[in-house]
């Protein structure tokens, strides 16, 4: 039974006007096979959260703990939390000119299970995969996000998901720029992963309209930095009903200490 | 353009003027042309042609004296690529092009027979000339690749080893035929090359002409194409990667010259390690003559560490408004941190991750080559070149 673990995180990020503040004391506890949604406003630090979780340089930690199944993550390499079961599908996956999506797809599955896959097992999975999620099989010849459209590149994530299989995924706002039919195909890969390798889900959105595809078992509402309130899906039908208007004066009395 | 209706050297801003920095720009066709070193003022370093060299370093091949005699090579075979050697007066030699600077017309002045690469028949065929150890002494040599109408070749020119030399090297395509020319540089850390390639396209004739610089101390390959004749088509492709301490340059030149004539010149380097130096300048010429002329010339770097240097320098002159296209486009660019995070959140490791950008950032360049033993011999010192060996 994996368990990734968020304790007291505080994340700062580097800005021309000097140190910010993001994250200020974020707690959670995501089980193997458990769906979390975390929503929030603009602003209100999700994609620190995701990207904090991943690794990425700019986004240090002040304080705080996160642990994968009692393995200390903010030790490891933005590949060793990768190769140790955390992946995060981004908001804006980069383009990678050259490298072919066959290539970076078989690159990365090599290094995530430490051994390059059997061929043909491999390609048939890929294939699969990527009927699954109604990509066009010309797909596996373009470079990786070049050229992509919104959607292709979100399902281009997705596509990674399924095949590294990961113990938890992180979507940093998969549904943003999604029309209903690719938020459908997106939404059903991630459903997949789950039933097929019982993933568990940090499910990063604006808006409530995912969750009628992705059921989540928790809902937490983020603003300025930490978690507001949290729930079971019925706290998202609220916020579909009253919005974030509730937070508000919360969140923009904590924007007013932060501000520079 | 005859070199006896040149003007003098003076009346084109050879000499400096009385400010003593400036040098005027001027359009290239009436750039000062010689194949005699002595009609070429003293280099001075401020000439658009020499100001991005280190020139100090190879002061021995712009001026002094030059060994001309057969320079040592191998050659492997091919039916249809035939190899001999042609005296200086020999009436090919000189049809293709004219030095523009000294170096060049060192070389010119001093090579006593050239290399003549035949090409014939309408069958593919690759040959390689492998130019190894030339020594430390300065060097010249002269080389004519000539394809007869209608034939197909690839020709790779390559020099490993020592080097001190000085070259020019001259394409004549004949009408109708299609060759690949490769300039291979994977020389040794202390060699410096100059080489001045001229081609000459007849009718509807089609070069792709490569320069792939990975080794050498300064290493200046600058390749001009006359597209003398109609329909005359010139792909030019260019592959650098330098490394801590190298310069590597290239000027370009394109010459349309006659009705619907076509050229794509596309160059991409890498720079890694402090003092990695390169420079790609591109002049595109599009003459009075060239009505329906399609041009099209880029060139991008990537940087990969601190401490580099790019220079990059597009210039279009266009003389007709009669033609189909002519753009041109310069990027450099540092190594994209988030390319590298986003391919190590997939569990790929940082040095793989790097070579896989760099890999991608070159492959269209090596793709292109069209020979499957080159492509995999270039990806494999693309490698070698990432891991600093």
């Amino acid at each position: 039974m994996s368990v990734l673990e968020i304790k007291n995180l505080h994340v700062n990020v580097e800005t021309e006007q000097g140190t910010r503040e993001i994250l200020r004391g974020v707690d959670l506890v995501i089980n193997e096979g458990e769906i979390h949604a975390i929503m929030g406003p603009n602003g209100s630090g999700k994609s620190t959260l995701a990207y904090t979780i991943a690794g990425h340089p700019k986004y240090q930690v002040v304080e705080g703990e996160i642990l994968l199944d009692g393995e200390n993550v903010l030790e490891m390499s933005v590949d060793e939390r990768a190769r140790a079961g955390v992946f995060l599908a981004m908001q804006y996956p980069v383009e990678i000119p050259g490298v072919t999506v066959t290539n970076f797809l078989r690159t990365a599955k090599t290094a995530i299970d430490g051994e390059a896959p059997a061929i043909r097992g491999w390609i048939k999975d890929v294939r699969e995969s990527m009927s699954n999620l109604k990509m066009d099989s010309a797909f596996a010849e373009r470079n990786v996000n070049e050229g992509f459209s919104g959607g292709e590149k979100k399902r281009n994530e997705i596509l990674q998901l399924e095949l590294l299989k990961p113990k938890f995924a992180v979507l940093d706002e998969t549904d943003s720029g999604l029309d209903v039919d690719a938020l459908k195909i997106v939404s059903e890969g991630v459903n997949r992963a789950h039933s097929n390798t019982g993933l568990g889900v940090l499910l990063i959105t604006h808006y409530t309209r995912i969750l009628r595809y992705i059921k989540p078992d928790f809902v937490h509402v983020f603003v300025a930095g930490k978690i507001a309130e949290q729930g079971g899906a019925e706290l998202a039908d609220r916020l579909e009903e009253e919005g974030y208007d509730r937070y508000q004066v919360a969140e923009s009395a904590a924007e007013a200490v932060t501000a520079e | 353009m005859t070199s006896t209706a040149m003007p003098t050297a003076e009346q084109h801003g050879l000499v400096a003027h009385s400010d003593g920095a400036f040098v005027p720009v001027q359009t290239r066709s009436e750039r000062f042309r010689s194949v005699n070193v002595d009609e070429f003022a003293p280099v001075t370093g401020r000439e658009h042609e020499w100001k991005f060299s280190p020139i100090a370093t190879f002061a021995d091949l712009i001026g002094g004296e030059l060994d001309g005699s057969r320079l040592p090579i191998e050659t492997t075979d091919a039916s249809g690529i035939a190899f001999s050697y042609i005296p200086r007066g020999d009436s090919r030699i000189g049809t293709a092009g004219t030095p523009e600077e000294r170096a060049s017309a060192n070389a010119w002045s001093t090579f006593g027979e050239a290399l003549l690469v035949s090409v014939t028949g309408e069958d593919e065929k690759i040959a390689f000339v492998t130019r190894t150890g030339l020594g430390d002494a300065p060097r010249a040599a002269h080389t004519v690749i000539e394809a007869a109408p209608n034939s197909r070749g690839f020709v790779v020119l390559a020099g490993t080893g020592t080097a001190r030399l000085s070259e020019n090297v001259e394409i004549l395509v004949g009408a109708g035929a299609s060759l690949t020319v490769v300039s291979l540089q994977e020389w040794d850390d202390e060699a410096v090359h100059l080489s001045s390639q001229f081609a000459r396209l007849g009718r509807d004739a089609f070069l792709k002409h490569i320069v792939v610089s990975l080794g050498g101390n300064v290493v200046r390959v600058n390749p001009s194409t006359h597209l003398a004749e109609q329909g005359a088509d010139i792909e030019a492709l260019g592959l650098y990667f330098a490394d801590a301490g190298q310069h590597l340059e290239q000027q370009v030149f394109v010459h349309h010259d006659a009705p619907h004539t076509k050229s794509r010149v596309t160059y991409k380097g890498a720079l890694q390690g402090a003092g990695a130096r390169t420079v790609w300048i591109g002049d595109v010429l599009i003459g009075n003559a060239a009505v329906g002329t399609d041009s099209y010339e880029q060139n991008r770097n990537l940087v990969l560490t601190e401490g580099t240097r790019a220079d990059s320098v597009p210039n279009l002159e266009i003389e007709t408004g009669d033609i189909e296209g002519a753009g041109h486009a310069s990027a450099t660019g540092r190594f994209d941190d988030e390319q590298l995070f986003y391919l190590m959140a997939r569990g790929i490791r940082e040095d793989e991750a790097r070579r896989l950008v760099v890999r991608g950032f070159l492959t269209d360049i090596v793709q292109k080559i069209g020979s499957a033993d080159l492509e995999a011999r270039l990806t494999a010192a693309i490698e070698a070149e990432l891991e600093g060996r």
